[in-house]
Parts: structure tokens; sequence; C-alpha cells
């Protein structure tokens, strides 16, 4: 038990426990008195961002668990903002779930599990603990997707869910096999080390690659693994959806960092063109695909696709004929990308969320007509919320989008400048769709639709979300620094 | 006095005030702060044009603050003599454009106010930035007041207008950024203006990175062929809209011509310049009869604009100090003489809710005292002398025949369409017969509207009869472009 240096996992120890005491406390909770988990749960939420946050300040990578775990400013950074993801989505989703009877002690527990596992995910430094993680947040977001029983809808997206992403980890688990059987480890480094030296059985190393790949993409949700997520996002009680669009998509980020660049970056000639191709479908098939829409979570699902296609492109350009000098800037531009995505998607979801009613889902785009005259406030909150979105300064979207041209020009590849216009090109595309709701919420008329109000709390965070976006959008320094001295320090391992 | 960001900023955040605590309740209080913000945003400019050096080409007012480290983008504004004057110009009309729209728009007056106040200080910022970045943020920017102001309180077809403007201006934009980047790349990672015309670049590069930025400014003027959503924003755009669309934003991208594809691309620039002469020549020729079978007004003075526009673009192409003077003359005077237009049309539409000329006749008998400045401001528009028209029109035109006896002289005959067009456009509106009994009963300008059209009337004048300190300012900065733009960087 010497190498087990517990210091580096203490966030992830106290969110164990205390997800298992807020489990144990919630027996013994009626409906009326949820306010003690619920502020357990968002103080456990506040404890361990807090954590993590003081860690990453430190700058110090550590190894737990004999070197299974690595906890480097990265994976403290990623957990940090999933930490902040699932609490603002528990304060967003009070008074819809309360409506919808999802205000059980399950939504908080499995929340809270699922966290657990990313946290594990990003801090992966095994095959099998990287698994183990994802499984962990897989399995609790099954079992949320299907948490309001008696809506059909919700339990066909859970079974979608569920079948294919069983079948996307059965994809991942396959190339990690091929990879250990290439490499004989199961450790990151040693398998960066076995490959880097080029003894291993090349085909078996490619094979293992293309499902890797394979198994990365469905939880990215990339094109052409992408089926699951319109129908998963529209089907799912909005909560849940917001649960899974933000958080483990960062998750999602930090597994393809660790098993492509922190163990088979040797190998990067041949994954980066693979996802090329996924960037390029993903684009397209996101951007085009959301045209057609009038369901607004069905069109924020696609539009998902599409700025996923996106941090594909940024994580595709990192090494150049074999030379990595310009990895630092392509993958923090593909993590900032990741971490403002998912910001401003949990405004456009908590929109949703806190416009909803007993009996009133809120989620067709329809729903928002004349919103300006109805609440002028979340009609400018959800204006900066699409246009971040699209791209448009002065918002934080925007930067994302040029940090990853910028990573695509510099890499001096003209294939990479003409896939840097094909992006833009399909932003142009994307922008429509953005456009078309800030046209539905400011010129078309409300009608006999009424005012909205909001509970104050939600609002709040909203708002200050909706600030967050715009403030970003002025000063990007530091959050880009953030993420740069994050990856400085990942790469440097 | 870091100037140039209280006239970026004081507009700005009077807007966002107004923005989030204004409410149509209130509606006088909010455009009587709105007023205020726009007339400081104003008096902050002033010191820009008396504190004006006229003996140098480098940048005055500079400022320079550190932005985005990660990116090497930083805060740094700066004025010279190419873009000294937009900035009072682009206060003024902000200030028209508020009292123009004073009584007029009833609804959420708050955001009306508030987008206009916010889209004043966003064009300052294009005007003098220096950092390529920083401009195209400030670029970009504009588009979202604007598409907000034509979908909100536009015409019947305001929507499709509003896409139609925001999606062809975007699509050129985002190919400039790519072209940004490139330059950012290559300059070893500087987003700094002043260093990339510095900058050796080879010739299949400039000519990639002309028309990556033909794409995006060639909308923005807009040059034939793709000028055609600028009659539908012009037209299904509220009057204030109008007036800062053509006064302004087309302005945005000739700018943009003048410090970036001439002086940074000149192998580039040089060889396509035939094309785009010829392109102007289009608009200047085609658009000028296009505009002489409009039945809108508003679409008629929207196809002037891209006539003039060909004016501006042709002088700049025609590589000679007049020239490109002309055309710096030519867009001041064309936002005082549009936007006066504008204003006028939209002050017919207000009482009559009719753009068609068909609708009007003998409006000189009923509104006497409007029809005397509606005339001075048409005259100008056809480029009569010793009004802002005459200016830039002959500059440019002597420009181009010292270039090329030919080019010159179908350059000019723009002074006989603007004439058809504009002329036949008055007397069918304005003089003969009183037409009908909505135009019996039109009531003459109040108090307010006679102020607004006073103030374009005067500076129309002014300008016309007494151009010397605009053209004063141009001249060392015009020659230091023209030098820049001459020397090759091929070797």
């Amino acid at each position: 038990m010497n190498d087990m240096n517990w210091l580096g996992i203490y966030p992830e120890i106290v969110l164990l426990a205390m997800a298992c005491v807020i489990a144990l406390v919630d027996l013994f909770v009626t409906d009326a008195g949820r306010r003690l988990t619920y502020g357990l749960t968002l103080g456990t939420l506040l404890a361990v961002a807090g954590l993590h946050l003081a860690y990453f300040e430190g700058g110090f990578t550590l190894y737990a668990m004999q070197r299974m775990v690595v906890t480097d400013p990265m994976s403290h950074l990623l957990a940090f903002f999933a930490t902040l993801a699932v609490g603002l989505t528990l304060v967003y989703a009070r008074s819809y779930s309360t409506q919808r009877e999802l205000w059980k002690g399950e939504l908080f527990t499995l929340s809270l599990f699922s966290l657990l596992g990313i946290s594990i995910m990003v801090a992966g430094n095994n095959f099998l603990v990287i698994y183990l993680g994802l499984e962990l947040m897989s399995l609790s977001l099954y079992a949320l997707v299907a948490l309001r029983r008696d809506h059909a809808q919700s339990t066909e997206a859970a079974m979608k869910y569920f079948v294919l992403g069983a079948l996307a980890s059965g994809f991942l688990l396959y190339g990690l096999s091929m990879m250990y059987g290439a490499t004989g480890s199961l450790d990151l480094p040693t398998v960066f080390d076995v490959i880097g030296k080029g003894v291993a059985n090349r085909q078996v190393l490619a094979f293992g690659t293309v499902f890797v790949v394979a198994g990365l993409a469905f939880k990215l949700g990339a094109a052409p693994f992408h089926m699951w997520v319109p129908d998963v996002y529209q089907g799912a009680p909005t909560v849940v959806t917001l649960l899974i669009a933000g958080a483990p998509k960062l998750a999602a980020f930090g597994m393809a960092m660790r098993l492509l660049v922190d163990g088979m970056l040797g190998l990067a000639v041949d994954w980066q063109q693979m996802l090329i191709v996924l960037a390029v479908a993903s684009l397209a098939v996101g951007n085009l695909g959301a045209i057609a829409q009038t369901n607004l979570k069905r069109m924020l699902a696609y539009s998902t696709i599409g700025q996923i296609g996106f941090v594909l492109l940024g994580l595709a350009s990192g090494v150049v004929y074999g030379n990595t000098l310009s990895a630092g800037s392509s993958y923090s531009a593909a993590m900032f990308y990741m971490v403002t995505y998912v910001i401003t998607t949990l405004g456009t979801f908590g929109m949703i969320l806190l416009m909803a009613r007993k009996g009133f889902e809120a989620e067709e785009i329809s729903d928002l007509t004349g919103l300006n005259q109805r609440s002028p406030l979340l009609a400018g909150v959800m204006a900066v919320f699409m246009l971040s979105l699209t791209g448009l300064p002065p918002l934080v979207g925007f930067y994302a989008k040029f940090a990853v041209l910028r990573a695509l020009v510099s890499t001096n590849v003209e294939g990479y400048l003409w896939l840097a216009v094909y992006a833009v090109l399909m932003s142009l595309v994307g922008a429509f769709y953005y456009l078309r709701v800030v046209k539905v919420m400011y010129f078309d008329d409300a009608g006999d639709r009424g005012t909205i109000q909001t509970g104050t709390a939600g609002g709040l965070v909203l708002s200050l979300n909706g600030a967050a976006v715009l403030l970003l959008g002025l000063l990007p320094g530091g959050l880009m620094a953030m993420c740069v001295q994050a990856i400085v320090k990942a790469l440097a391992t | 006095m870091a100037y140039l960001s209280l006239a970026i900023w004081i507009p700005i955040a009077f807007g966002l005030v107004l923005l989030a605590i204004g409410s149509d309740r209130h509606a006088p209080v909010v455009r009587w702060i709105a007023l205020i913000g726009a007339v400081l945003g104003l008096l902050v400019t002033l010191p820009l044009l008396t504190g004006f050096h006229n003996d140098t080409a480098a940048m005055q007012f500079t400022e320079l603050l550190p932005w985005i480290d990660a990116f090497n983008v930083r805060y740094h504004l700066g004025v010279d003599g190419i873009s000294l004057w937009f900035v009072p110009l682009t206060a003024f009309i902000t200030v028209i454009v508020i009292i123009a729209g004073w009584e007029v728009i009833t609804e959420r007056v708050n955001q009306y106010m508030g987008a206009f106040l916010v889209l004043s200080g966003l064009m300052v910022g294009v005007f003098s930035a220096l950092d390529g970045l920083l401009f195209y943020v400030f670029f970009e920017a504009t588009l979202i007041p604007m598409y907000i102001i034509i979908g909100l309180w536009g015409g019947p077809r305001r929507v499709y207008a509003a896409f139609k403007f925001f999606l062809y201006t975007l699509l050129g934009s985002l190919l400039m950024l790519v072209a940004l980047i490139y330059l950012y790349y290559k300059s070893g990672g500087s987003f700094d203006i002043l260093t990339w015309h510095e900058l050796p670049l080879k010739g299949t590069e400039q000519t990639l990175l002309f028309f990556a930025f033909l794409a995006a400014f060639s909308v923005k003027v807009p040059m034939w062929p793709v000028h055609t959503w600028l009659p539908d924003a012009h037209v299904e755009a509220p009057t204030g809209g109008s007036i800062v669309l053509a006064a302004i934003m087309l302005k945005l991208g000739a700018y943009g011509f003048l410090r970036f594809s001439l002086p940074i691309l000149p192998d580039a620039s040089q060889r396509w310049a035939p094309l785009m002469v010829g392109l102007s020549l289009v608009a200047v020729l085609y658009i000028g009869l296009v505009a002489l079978v409009q039945q809108d007004m508003k679409k008629l003075v929207a196809y002037s604009s891209v006539a003039h526009m060909g004016f501006v673009t042709l002088g700049f192409f025609v590589f000679n100090p007049l020239g490109i003077a002309g055309g710096l003359v030519q867009m001041i005077s064309h936002g005082f003489v549009s936007g006066a237009m504008f204003l006028c049309i939209g002050m017919l539409y207000d009482r009559m809710h009719s753009r068609e000329i068909s609708a009007y006749g003998g409006v000189v008998n009923t509104m006497p005292r409007f029809a005397a400045f509606a005339m001075l401001f048409a005259m100008a528009n056809c480029g009569l002398p010793a009004t802002a028209g005459f200016v830039g029109e002959w500059m440019v035109i002597l420009g181009a025949v010292q270039k090329n006896f030919w080019i010159g002289a179908l350059a000019a005959t723009t002074l006989v369409f603007g004439a058809a067009y504009t002329l036949w456009m008055v007397k069918r509106v304005f003089f003969g017969a009183v037409a009908n009994d909505h135009v019996k009963q039109l009531e003459d300008i109040n108090r307010r509207e006679f102020f607004a059209l006073a103030l374009l009337a005067a500076a129309v004048l002014a300008m016309g009869i007494y151009p010397k300190p605009f053209t004063d300012t141009m001249d060392v900065s015009v020659n230091h472009l023209l030098k820049q733009a001459l020397d090759s960087k091929l070797d």
C-alpha cells in the first residue's frame, strides 16, 4: 500500500463518501424535506469543485493508486468544470424536476456517481481505470435517462442510449484489449514507450486504434456514431439531457486526451486522420441536420454534433509530420472549445428547464415565440447563448472557434488550411438555425402567450451564466491561459 | 487622453444600461438618456479633430493595452488621416438617428436606442482598431445590433431581409477570418496591422488573401454582384437602421480595402485592379440604370448608394492620390447625403405609410420647408457643386482620367445617371399638382425634424463649400498609403 498516494484523489474520496451519505440520508427524507438532500449535494459539489480548483492552482502532478491514476492540472480543470456543470444542472432543474416527480434521491446520487466516474475517467493512467470511470458514468446516466418511468419517450431514449452505449463501450474495450495485446501493458506510460520503440505489431496497433477511436467517437457524439444523440437528447427528461450534454462531454474529451495523446501519441499519424474524417462528417451532419428541426432539444443535439466537429479538428491538428511543437496550442484550443461549449450548453438547456411548466415542456422552438416581449431578460440571455454558439464576437464562442482555426492554420499544411475554410463555411450554415431561434424570440409576435416569471434562484443563475459567456467573450485570456497550462502540464509527463 | 476608447465605450455603456434597465413605461427618460449618451459620444470625438496633426502619416491618439496574451492580440487603437473623419461621422449620425427615432419608435424604445448606441461604439471601434483580431471582433459584432434592428422594427419582409443581410455578410467575413489567421501565422504570431503592412508575401499568397478580403469587403461595400442584400435590408429596415446602414456600415467595407487590401497586398491589388475597376464601373453604370426604374423611394436611394460606393472603390483602385482621397471624401459625403435622404424618406413614410413614388405628388405644396431640405439633399446626391456630393465625385473623376481617359469618361456618366434618377424621383414626388387627398393633408415638419434635417444640411453645405479640412487631414496619409500600395513586395 506504499504507492497509493491518497493526496491526489481527495476530491474523489470526498465525492464518493458524500454520495453514499446522501444516498442513505435520502432514505429517511420525505418529498417535502428533500431540501436537505439538495443542500447536501450542492455543498458536496461546492467542496469538490473548490478542492479541484485548489489542486489546479497548485499546478503539480501526482500519481495515485500505484500509478494507475494521474491527477495533473488537466484532470483537475476538467473535473472542476464537470462539477460546476452538474451543480448548475441541479440548480436549474429544481422546479422542472419537482413538477415531474423527478426530484428524488436517485437524481442526486446518480448524478454524483456519474460525476465520480467522470473524475476517474479524466484522471486515468491505465486503460482499465479509464474504462471503469467510463462505465460508472455511463451506467449512472443510463439509469437517469429512464428516471421518468411513466413517459414512453424517456424509456425509449433510455433503451437506445443503453444499447448503443453498451455497444460503444464494447468497441472501446475491444480496442483497448488489442492495444494491450500489442504492447503488453495496460499502463498508459508503458504503452506510450512501447509504441515509441516501434517493437509492437503495427497491424494490431492500427486495429486497436480504430476501435478505440470508434468508442470515443460514440461518447463524444461525433458522426457517423451520432445516431443516439438527437433521440436521447430529445427523449430524456430535460434535466438529464443537460446532465448528458454537459459534464460527460468534458469527460469524453479527457478520455480522448488520455488515451490518444498520453498513450498513443506515437500513432498520431493514424488517429489524426480518423479524427479528421469524423470532424468533417460531424460538421456536415450536425449543421445540415439542425436546419430542419422544430424541436429545440433536437436542434441543440444536432448543433452539439457540429460543435464536436470543431473540437475534433483541434485534436487532429496537434502532430504535424511527426512534429509535436504545436500540440500544446492545438489541444488547449480543443479544450477551451469544450469548456466554453459546456458553459454555453448549460445555459441553453437551463433556459428550457426554467421555461417549462407543469404539463408544458417548452422544448419546441415555437415555444420561444415573442420571448422578447414576454421576458426581455430571458430572450437576451438566450440570444447571447445562440450567438456564442454561432461563433460571433464579442462572445466567447468566437474565441473558441478562432483558437481551433488558428491551430489548423498554424500547422502550415495545405490540407489543414482547406479544412479551416470548410469548418468556417459549415459554421456559416450553423449560423442560420441559431439565428432562427433569435428571430423567433425577437421578431415574432408573442400573440396571446403570457409573460414568463422564473424562480429567483434559477433566473439569477441563468443571468450569471449569460453574463459569464459575455464576459469570457470580452476577456477570454484567463480561461485560455488555464487551458494552456493544463495541457502543457499534461503533455510534459 | 484616451479619446478613442471613450468614443467607443461611452455609447456602448449607455446602450447597455438602457438595454438592462430601460422600459417602455419610462420611454421619455429612455430617449433623453439615449440622446445624452449620443451627444457625449460626439463630444469626445471633437478633440480628435482639433488635436490631429496633418503633417504626419503615423497613427495618432494611439492606445495600446494587452488583451489576449495567449494569441498575442492587443487592444491597439489609433487613427490616421484615412480613418480620422469616420469617428466623428459615426457619432454624428448616431445623434441624428436618436433624434429621428424620437416619436416614431413607440415599442421597446429602450432596446431600439440601446441597439443604436452599442452599434455606434462598435463602428467607431472598427475604424480605430489597429489590431487585426480587434478589427474583426468589432466588424462582426456590428452584425448583431443591425440584425435585431432590421428584424424588430422593420417592414413586412424584415425577417427575410435581416437573415439575408446577416448570412451574406457573415460568409464574407468568415473567409476574412481565415485570411487574418493566415497573416497572423505568417508574421510569426502578430496581429498588428501595421506590422502586416511590411510583411513580405508571395504572389499566390497575396492573391488568395486578396480574394478572402475581397469576399468580406465587397459584400459590405457592397460591390456588384454581391450587392443584392442591400436593397432588401434598406427597404425593410426602420428609418434609423437605413440611415446607419447607408451612412456608416457601407464605409466599413471600403475602409477595409484601404487598411488591409492595398497596403498588405500591393501586388495582388495592382494585378486585380482592372477587375475592381470593372466591377466599380458596372456598379456605377448598371446600378444607375436599375435605380432609374425603381418605384419604391427607399429602393431607389439604396441602389443609388451602391452606385456611389462604386465610385468609391473606383477611386481606390486607380492608384493615384486624387482617386484615393476622392474616394475617402466621397465616403464621408455619402454618409451625410444618403443619411439625409433616408431621413427624408422616413419622414414621408411616417406620415403616409407608403414609399411608393406613385402615392405622392406635389408634396411641395403642403410641406414646403421639408421640400426645401429634400431638394438640397437631392442636389447633393446628384453631385451639384457647393454640396458635399460634388467634391468626392470630382476628385475621383479627375483621378480616373489620370489613369485612363475612358475610365474617367464612363465614371463621369454617374453625373448624368445620378441626376436622372434623383431628379426624376424628386419631380414625381415633390413637384406638380397635389396628387391625392393624403398628400393634401400632409403636415410640414415639426421642430425636432427640422433640427435633424438642419444639422445634416449644414454638414452637406459646409463640406461642399469648404472641403479643405477634410482633404488636408487626408493628404499625407493617402500619399503614404499610395507608396505602400505601389511598392511591390515580391522582390
